[in-house]
């Protein structure tokens, strides 16, 4: 590294090194199509490329990659889930994402530092032992805590909460993480060009060709692209996307905002979830404290921010950490996130052939990413799901077979 | 702050209300096949654009109606149940 730097020194011209080419005019037809590039999106088409050999794919992407919910989620990884079908899955995620920045030859900033989920009322203590069970039958290292415990790693913790909400315990999982989130799409991205995709930016899908009940092709802003295999990895557009090829799901759009605070010296090296606040705190290597709260309380497709989002916000942080009063708030942001009624994503296989959804990712996507991108790299290759996600398929709802995971939701929305 | 019009009450700030989601026509539990029934009970209409939904003023307990933009949140009007015409 340092001789390599040395040579920039000598030089008159300092190229920014491209993660992966500009691709500006698609060919007339790829195997598959992925619509979005996002974490989701990218990660399909990587292990599409690495798994299964198939290479012949465009990632179409309608603004610029990692610039949906994966530059916009707090990055917070972990595997803590209600039902045994969610804590598998995210455990496998979690399993992906501790060998990932070496998979990819990029740094991914993966920082584990213990994940606590704050419980102020003895129904929340109990949703936390029941969280804890299923974990620990499953394999994965979470179990419930005292407030001495969590002093202990979070002194600057006010266990009282200003007296308003007394903490009584917490669920702690010690696998719980952080990571840099643009960095995951760029690292699937540029990983998965070296093997062949191409990725499309300022790529708009129009219109998708559904022709007997299976796709032919996309419309997009680029020309018409034709194709038997279309994969949704959309977020908050989902039922934009849906539309185009009349599936019918559950989904509906609700803002999700956060923010950060200004920069300060190490002091959080945990993550702290609040339900009954309605808070979840961790600090980046930046030293800005990322927070984050409840979805907004309506549909909206929109990314528009609001000032009562922060007043809420700052107001619970302040219950926890009296001490950062005088502390700025930065930055603010929203995302658009596709809700389901059980509070679990939809994956698979849908009445269109051809036509696969990584969808209803709502407030949980991000940790989700090198998985889903797996298990739909599996399923666009063989046009079956695997195991894995069946709980999450689309069918269920009419099946009435969902997959309550409302209560592993990281704050009470 | 946001503001909405409650058909009794006039303008309330936007944390007064609930919302109750897009109004949606059932189907006859009796008549129609399971699948119709799936659809009602979990399927959304959750594409952007105008929509009729259904609000609660919680101060004052008023269900109503109102139309709004889900893409840009501009509300078109609001009224009672029922009272659509009236107004």
């Amino acid at each position: 590294m340092p001789l390599r730097l040395l040579k920039y020194a000598m030089s008159r011209e300092h190229p920014a090194p491209r993660f992966f080419r500009a691709c500006e005019t698609p060919k007339k037809s790829y195997d598959a199509v992925i619509i979005g590039g996002g974490g989701h999106g990218l990660a399909a088409a990587y292990y599409l490329a690495r798994d299964h050999g198939i290479t012949n794919v465009a990632v179409l992407e309608r603004g610029y990659i990692g610039g949906g919910n994966t530059g916009r989620n707090t990055t917070i990884v972990r595997s803590n889930y209600l039902t045994p079908e969610g804590v598998n899955f995210y455990n496998a995620s979690v399993k992906l994402f501790e060998d990932l920045s070496h998979d990819l030859d990029l740094n991914l900033f993966y920082s584990t530092r213990g994940h606590f989920t704050l419980a102020h009322t003895e129904s929340a203590m109990r949703t936390m032992r029941w969280r804890a069970e299923v974990n620990k039958h499953v394999g994965v290292e979470s179990y419930v805590v005292g407030p001495d415990e969590i002093s202990k790693a979070c002194p600057q913790l006010d266990i009282s909460c200003s007296g308003q909400a007394p903490i009584l315990g917490a669920l702690y999982h010690a696998p719980g993480s952080v990571a840099r989130h643009d960095a995951v799409a760029w690292g699937y991205a540029r990983g998965a060009d070296h093997m062949g995709v191409e990725i499309f930016q300022s790529t708009e899908v129009t219109g998708i060709d559904v022709q007997g009940g299976k796709v032919k092709g996309v419309q997009t802003n680029r020309g018409y692209i034709s194709t038997n295999k279309v994969l949704s990895a959309v977020a908050g557009f989902t039922p934009r996307v849906c539309k185009m090829v009349d599936v019918q799901t559950p989904i509906i759009i609700q803002p999700l905002q956060a923010c950060v605070s200004e920069p300060m010296k190490p002091w959080l090296d945990t993550i702290l979830v609040s339900g009954s606040l309605h808070v979840y705190v961790s600090q980046s290597s930046r030293g800005e404290l990322v927070m984050g709260s409840s979805l907004d309380p309506y549909e909206v497709h929109s990314t528009r921010s609001s000032l009562d989002f922060v007043e809420g916000l700052t107001t619970h942080i302040l219950d926890m950490f009296p001490f950062l009063s005088n502390v700025k708030v930065v930055r603010q942001w929203a995302g658009m996130a596709d809700i389901t009624p059980d509070f679990a994503p939809i994956m698979g296989k849908t009445p269109v052939e051809g036509f696969y959804l990584d969808a209803g990712w709502g407030t949980w996507g991000f940790k989700a990413t090198p998985i889903s991108g797996k298990t739909m790299a599996e399923t666009i290759a063989n046009d079956r799901a695997p195991d894995l996600i069946n709980s999450f398929r689309l069918s269920r709802f009419e099946e009435y077979e969902l997959t309550g995971e409302k209560g592993a939701a990281s704050v009470g929305h | 702050m946001k503001l909405l019009k409650c058909p009794m009450n006039g303008v309330r700030p936007l944390s007064e209300f609930v919302f109750g989601g897009e109004v949606r026509e059932m189907p006859d539990p009796n008549t129609c096949s399971d699948k119709e029934w799936a659809t009602y009970v979990h399927h959304r209409n959750g594409a952007p654009g105008m929509k009729k939904e259904w609000w609660y003023h919680g101060p004052s307990g008023t269900w109503f109606i109102a139309e709004r933009n889900t893409m840009t949140d501009e509300v078109a009007r609001t009224y009672l149940y029922g009272q659509e015409d009236k107004q």
